[in-house]
């Protein structure tokens, strides 16, 4: 038998080390993007860059518009697809027996997941903005943003209302207690640090969708912030894509800020979520 | 006769229980008495666990049960189609093989069931508190940390939470399935103990976790086979001089 050239502790090392190569080679594209985009648009971020309207063909003055227009639709993708996304996890996980029915939609909710950003957006033209006749406003833009966000909310509820052992319920029924009761008492309470971290994800791959906003609502230049719901609005995301491509000319400062500042926005939301569920986690008792 | 007849609490007659293709339960009659412990005793997949849940309907969260024949408490149809489930398992209490308190602390736990059937009262809470874990002999162990978690009480001590849990409710009829089988000898005897006091208040029904507690327990023992109720009696009788060739085999250690 020949004795192999390396004896096997050797080729352990090796191996984890390509193991630990291949981790590290997940982590280096998000480092150098967070790190390209702060060094190169730090420079941009001001007050003014905050909190005034751009000027000039948007090539000075800040986004503040479109500031206000991301936080809007969030807010109102939120107010449309949490009861929604929540209510119907809820019902699927806690009440639905398992049918032709369910199996469809659980189908149809996996399907949706996958489905790609653009035709989100050319749905939303069709049948918010054309057909109920709600023109490019916020309101069309955050229900097509909603439509995108649901799937993501219900699966990730259902997962943590599973994630609560069964045997909660059944000692809730025990001791006469309703369904509902059990789920508002028990489940729903236990499950809520995940619950809040799968909205909080859903919201953020909201916030950063171009494509669903640019047929329903997004304004190419809307200095003044809108008045109602029923007006367009400006959007981070939309706004970073405009300057990029669409005006010749403009300073690479103004897009990296533009770019840091929806990061930012990101970023934090998604330190929020990690933080309400370690918080969480840690208080659990089972 | 002097002694009046025993009140029947319990009573299955006829009952034959099936989830998916073979019947869990075959036909099966019996008499629970009031004030009594009953065990419920036999092999693994004798239907004793089963039989136990049919009690308080817990075996309605199983898909594609069927239940035919008749099974009542205090003589009326505890299926019937009127039926309230929540009253009937206020009347009917059940611990479990494990104990599992619920997210909350003592305190919340043993208030659960009352709260939920909407008693707002607390000095009533309080009281019911109080007595409930008197009862199962825990009171003195947690009467000045009723505020703690309840996780942080050990494995004994929970079980004993979880029957004074079902003892806020009075309860007519106390289900208990293998209540001791996760516990050291010293905690099971605390258990029997308690189980001993509860018998002038309740009517108790017992899946023990082995034939030794059967014996130690039972004023009345039913033994389970194969989903048939094989036979039931008193349980000096059946554990000393049982009927049937099976019941013996079983207990003197043949199978199972």
């Amino acid at each position: 038998m020949r004795r192999p050239l390396v004896n096997r502790h050797t080729q352990q090392r090796i191996g984890f080390a390509l193991l630990a190569l291949a981790a590290l080679i997940v982590v280096i594209p998000i480092i150098l993007v967070v790190l390209v985009i702060i060094a190169r648009g730090i420079g941009a971020i001001n007050w003014e860059f905050l909190t005034q309207a751009p000027r000039e063909g948007m090539k000075a003055g800040g986004i503040f518009p479109a500031i206000v227009g991301t936080l809007l639709l969030m807010a109102g993708t939120a107010l449309a697809a949490i009861p929604v996304g929540i209510g119907g996890a809820i019902y699927l996980s806690e009440y639905a027996r398992d049918s032709w029915l369910t199996r469809a939609i659980r189908l149809a909710i996996i399907n949706l997941a996958g489905i790609p950003s653009v035709v989100y957006g050319l749905f939303g033209l069709g049948m918010f903005v054309l057909f109920l006749r709600l023109g490019t406003s916020i309101i069309a833009g955050s229900l097509t943003l909603a439509i995108m966000t649901i799937p993501i909310i219900i699966s990730s509820t259902e997962e943590a209302l599973r994630a609560v052992p069964t045997e909660f319920r059944t000692v809730n029924a025990s001791l006469g207690g309703t369904r509902w009761q059990g789920i508002r008492n028990i489940v729903l309470p236990q499950s809520l640090p995940g619950i809040i971290t799968g909205v909080i994800l859903g919201l953020l791959r909201a916030a950063g969708e171009t494509a669903p906003i640019l047929f329903t609502v997004a304004a190419f230049f809307l200095p003044r912030l809108p008045s109602s719901l029923f007006d367009q609005t400006m959007a981070l995301p939309y706004h970073l894509y405009v300057i990029s491509t669409q005006v010749p000319g403009m300073p690479e400062k103004v897009q990296y800020g533009t770019a840091l500042v929806l990061l930012a926005l990101v970023l934090s939301l998604n330190i929020v979520a990690t933080i309400v569920r370690s918080y969480f986690r840690r208080r659990r008792q089972w | 006769m002097t002694q009046p007849s025993p009140t029947v609490k319990v009573r299955f007659d006829q009952v034959t229980y099936s989830y998916g293709a073979a019947p869990a339960l075959q036909n099966i009659t019996l008499d629970v008495y009031a004030n009594t412990i009953t065990v419920f005793f036999g092999p693994a997949g004798s239907g004793k666990t089963t039989a136990l849940r049919l009690i308080n309907r817990l075996n309605d969260l199983a898909e594609g049960a069927r239940l035919s024949g008749r099974l009542l408490l205090d003589g009326q149809d505890i299926y019937a189609r009127n039926a309230d489930v929540s009253a009937l398992r206020r009347r009917v209490g059940m611990v479990f093989a494990l104990p599992l308190p619920l997210p909350g602390t003592i305190r919340e736990n043993v208030t659960y069931g009352p709260r939920l059937a909407g008693l707002r009262d607390h000095a009533r809470l309080a009281e019911l508190t109080e007595r409930s874990l008197i009862q199962a002999a825990l009171w003195n162990e947690v009467k000045d940390r009723l505020d703690d978690p309840a996780t942080a009480l050990s494995g004994g001590q929970q079980q004993r939470l979880c029957i004074a849990r079902s003892l806020a409710l009075e309860p007519e009829v106390l289900l208990l399935d293998e209540p001791t089988s996760g516990l050291d000898p010293i905690s099971t005897a605390r258990v029997e103990e308690s189980l001993f006091q509860l018998k002038s208040h309740y009517t108790i029904i017992i899946v023990p976790h082995s034939i030794q507690q059967a014996a130690r327990v039972a004023d009345w023992a039913a033994f389970f086979l194969k989903g048939e109720m094989i036979e039931c009696q008193e349980g000096t009788a059946l554990f000393t001089t049982p009927h049937d060739q099976r019941t013996e085999d079983y207990i003197t250690g043949r199978f199972g």
